[in-house]
């Protein structure tokens, strides 16, 4: 009953986002629409820091479209000057940015009942929901995926934990723009397509098989 | 808005041919419309027959096989690696796959909308002929169809890329640069100089520049007492002036005032002196730009009073040429100043050697630079190829002045060794008796060799060929050139063997594109880029000249600039022929100061990618210039 009241109250982007969802969804790995995403924040407290901007890329049937691409920059009225030197977004730079409430309108819109996949996607998403909490919204709704633990499908590499460095090193991907949200979501997405691949050449893959452990609690 | 993703692609496409001269906007549009493919080993990316795609693909990384289904065979026809691109015919014909494309190790691709490409081309004309000229390759080799690593690199590019450069700046010249009529006085015209403190004063006849009188015409002219000041200033004046547009670049500049030993240039509205002035470049105005500047080379060469002073100028020359090379000066320019400068050294040289000598030389002689100083196209410290040509002489005179000239030229390539061109390992100096000849024994020799082409006789023809005044009597080379074309009119077969000798050395890709490397020797599994790019070009351009009776041009670049006004129908394979060369002769020079030698042998796997897809785009015109000699002059049926 409470969640009737509340959707009352939502406003027209989060309807349009929650009928995505009533719409059925493949669950073939060549027909799905991934989302491969990433945040850059002012640091790692859900609840102190901010996201800076957002990169994202649609990945379906091992194709990257980059003229649909997302890539924004939020305005800050928190500044980590700590964390300047890692990602480089100044707090007054010369991006197009959009304060929260719109980046987020935009970034939902995008998605919509899209898989979101990120490395140590249980991070990315939380800063998201952090987010959506403060416009009064509930949580991404979304089926997600974490390359990192994707990753430990792989054979003999179960207690492995890696970071994105370290496997794009092991998977040959150039690492460009690193630390730029849209450089490592683009990054993310390759590294993405080749695990997967590098499963199918183990055993037999079901679209099932992409989605986290039930046990496992990720990073956080 | 921003899009990192298409700044990437942006950054990886730009270096390879076509995107290498589509402008930044049409290049953004194209890359932030890819599509990156992932494709894992062993998967297709089309099969032959299939329909085309809406796209072409650029291999970002890893390997696409392209096969052809033959009967139940699939022949592996092609492999397309980074930054080739494949599948692109069949979309621009709208004809399906002639072969299959599969990924022979999991590969990286970029999917490029046909329809984005079809609007450019409308728009850029060198795509457009890019286009063409990969599908022409495609007819001639049925089996590449989709071939498409031939492509052509284009020195304009590399220009282009390359902005921001001093040398290809726009020299900024002094406006409304002070000036007087001819009626003036040389003392008005002094007064104003000094007033203005100006080192020149320009002569103007309706605002045309006519003369120019300098602090240098002061002092020579008027304070040694030979004319009085109360002349005219059109007494003084040197006239006409070099005139030059606005647009000059510093380049320009630099090489005109070397040219025609100047230090100032007139800017004139349309570039004649019969227009308006608007400004004055001085050679001060180049310097304060340009710390290392070649005319303050070739200035320090003409105080030089000893070798040592030659040698540091030569070294001062090397980091020049380095300097050039970094910062992508287009080669024509780099190697008309390197020459001028090594021609500067030797004419010192060569002065310095006469002062040596107990007395004056007895008759007129040349001094011949043969080879590539002869063709004006050495860049890098090669051995001396030279040879002296003198006045004839009575017989009884002969052994008298052939002792004295090669006493001279003893001394001259002495010099020129301790400077640092080393002594020519063949011996083709004009220390050697053999090449210090009279003039009428050069005619004889230059007969022989035309009559009896023996292949000794015609390497001789393709070094001694390109022969180029140095020092001394251009009177006597000019008869010795008149004299060359009269025996190659009066047995023309002589261009045949001179024909086959430019078709020794095929360009060097195998079936698969693969360089052919040098299979024995010491240079086994190097690529020897003199022999086989930079002299099948220079050899049809020497063969083709003369066949016209081209006289006067000996630089390859000019030779095919003259053979396309005599040939305007072969336009397009001589100009390309003149951009391969362009690049080929860069790579040697660029090779060379890396491993700090001739720049000859190259060893493949020091070359980027993109290295090896610009030299593999020069061959095309090689080997389309090869096949047009092989019909003009019948060579099969000789080889």
């Amino acid at each position: 009953m409470l969640n009737f009241f509340k959707h009352k109250k939502y406003p027209n982007f989060w309807k349009e986002y929650l009928k995505t969802f009533k719409t059925k969804q493949s669950k073939n790995i060549n027909t799905t629409r991934f989302i491969v995403f990433d945040t850059e924040t002012t640091g790692l407290d859900l609840v102190k820091d901010r996201i800076l901007s957002i990169g994202a890329i649609i990945v379906i049937d091992n194709t990257l479209d980059v003229s649909d691409s997302f890539e924004l920059y939020l305005k800050q009225d928190e500044f980590n000057a700590v964390t300047v030197e890692i990602h480089g977004i100044l707090k007054v730079g010369k991006l197009i940015k959009y304060n929260e409430n719109e980046a987020l309108e935009k970034f939902i819109n995008y998605i919509g009942n899209s898989v979101l996949v990120a490395h140590h996607t249980a991070f990315d998403i939380e800063m998201i929901n952090a987010a959506l909490k403060r416009m009064n919204l509930p949580k991404l709704k979304n089926k997600s995926i974490d390359t990192g633990i994707l990753y430990k499908k792989l054979e003999n590499k179960k207690d492995n934990h890696f970071n994105l460095d370290v496997l794009c090193k092991e998977f040959n991907i150039p690492k460009h723009d690193r630390h730029t949200a849209s450089g490592d979501a683009y990054i993310t997405a390759l590294l993405f397509l080749k695990i997967i691949s590098k499963l199918k050449k183990e055993r037999t893959v079901h679209y099932s098989d992409l989605f986290r452990n039930q046990n496992s609690k990720g990073l956080l | 808005m921003k899009n990192t993703i298409a700044e990437r692609i942006f950054d990886f496409l730009k270096d390879f041919p076509p995107f290498d001269v589509l402008n930044k906007e049409q290049l953004f549009k194209i890359s932030s419309n890819v599509k990156v493919i992932y494709i894992e080993n062993e998967s297709f990316v089309f099969k032959q027959t299939e329909a085309p795609h809406e796209s072409f693909y650029v291999v970002k990384d890893g390997a696409i096989g392209l096969y052809r289904t033959m009967e139940n065979d699939q022949i592996l026809v092609d492999i397309c690696d980074e930054g080739d691109i494949f599948g692109l015919r069949p979309l621009v014909q709208n004809d399906n796959y002639l072969m299959s494309a599969k990924a022979t190790e999991e590969s990286i691709l970029y999917a490029i909308s046909v329809e984005i490409l079809k609007e450019i081309i409308q728009t850029n004309d060198k795509v457009n002929k890019f286009l063409i000229a990969s599908f022409s390759t495609n007819i001639k080799t049925p089996y590449a169809q989709q071939n498409y690593g031939q492509l052509f690199a284009n020195e304009e590019i590399i220009q282009a890329n390359n902005t921001g450069l001093s040398d290809i700046q726009t020299a900024q010249y002094s406006k409304n640069p002070i000036s007087c009529s001819k009626t003036t006085t040389i003392k008005e015209a002094a007064i104003i100089m000094s007033t203005k403190r100006v080192g020149s004063i320009l002569i103007v006849e309706n605002k045309n520049p006519i003369g120019i009188i300098t602090d240098k015409d002061l002092r020579l002219k008027i304070a040694t007492g030979l004319i009085s000041i109360s002349e005219k200033v059109s007494e003084i004046m040197s006239s006409p002036v070099i005139t030059f547009p606005e647009k000059i670049t510093i380049a320009e500049a630099q090489i005109a005032m070397i040219k025609h030993k100047i230090t100032h240039l007139c800017i004139t509205k349309d570039g004649t002196p019969n227009s308006e002035l608007i400004g004055l470049l001085s050679e001060h105005d180049i310097v304060v730009l340009h710390g290392n500047n070649p005319s303050v080379l070739i200035k320090e060469l003409k105080r030089a009073k000893n070798v040592n002073t030659l040698k540091y100028i030569r070294e001062k020359t090397s980091n020049l040429l380095t300097g050039y090379i970094d910062q992508k000066i287009p080669i024509v320019f780099i190697s008309n100043i390197i020459s001028e400068i090594t021609n500067a050294i030797t004419i010192k040289a060569i002065e310095l050697s006469i002062e040596e000598m107990e007395t004056q030389p007895p008759v007129k002689f040349g001094w011949l630079a043969l080879g590539s100083q002869g063709r004006k196209e050495q860049l890098l410290i090669t051995d001396q190829d030279n040879a002296l040509v003198f006045e004839d002489v009575p017989k009884e005179k002969y052994e008298e002045t052939k002792t004295y000239f090669l006493k001279l030229s003893k001394i001259i390539t002495e010099k020129l060794n301790a400077v640092g061109y080393e002594y020519c390992p063949a011996d083709m100096m004009a220390s050697n008796p053999k090449w210090c000849l009279s003039l009428s024994e050069w005619k004889n020799q230059f007969n022989t060799w035309v009559t009896k082409p023996t292949e000794k006789a015609i390497m001789m023809c393709t070094i001694f060929f390109d022969y180029n005044l140095v020092y001394g009597d251009a009177k006597l080379v000019d008869k010795m050139s008149e004299s060359i074309f009269k025996s190659i009119n009066s047995f023309e077969i002589f261009l045949n063997f001179l024909g086959r000798n430019a078709l020794i050395n095929p360009p060097p890709l195998g079936f698969f594109r693969q360089f052919l490397v040098e299979n024995n020797g010491e240079h086994k599994d190097q690529f020897d880029i003199k022999s086989r790019a930079l002299m099948p070009i220079i050899d049809a351009a020497r063969l083709i000249s003369l066949s016209h009776n081209l006289k006067g041009e000996n630089n390859t670049i000019s030779r095919f600039q003259k053979i396309i006004q005599v040939e305007p129908q072969n336009k397009d394979l001589y100009l390309s022929c003149i951009d391969a060369f362009k690049i080929v002769l860069r790579f040697r020079t660029e090779q060379g100061i890396k491993n700090n030698d001739s720049g000859r042998y190259i060893d493949l796997n020091t070359l980027t990618k993109s290295e090896k897809l610009r030299l593999k785009g020069c061959f095309k015109p090689i080997k389309d210039i090869q096949d047009m000699l092989n019909i003009r002059y019948n060579l099969s049926q000789m080889m």
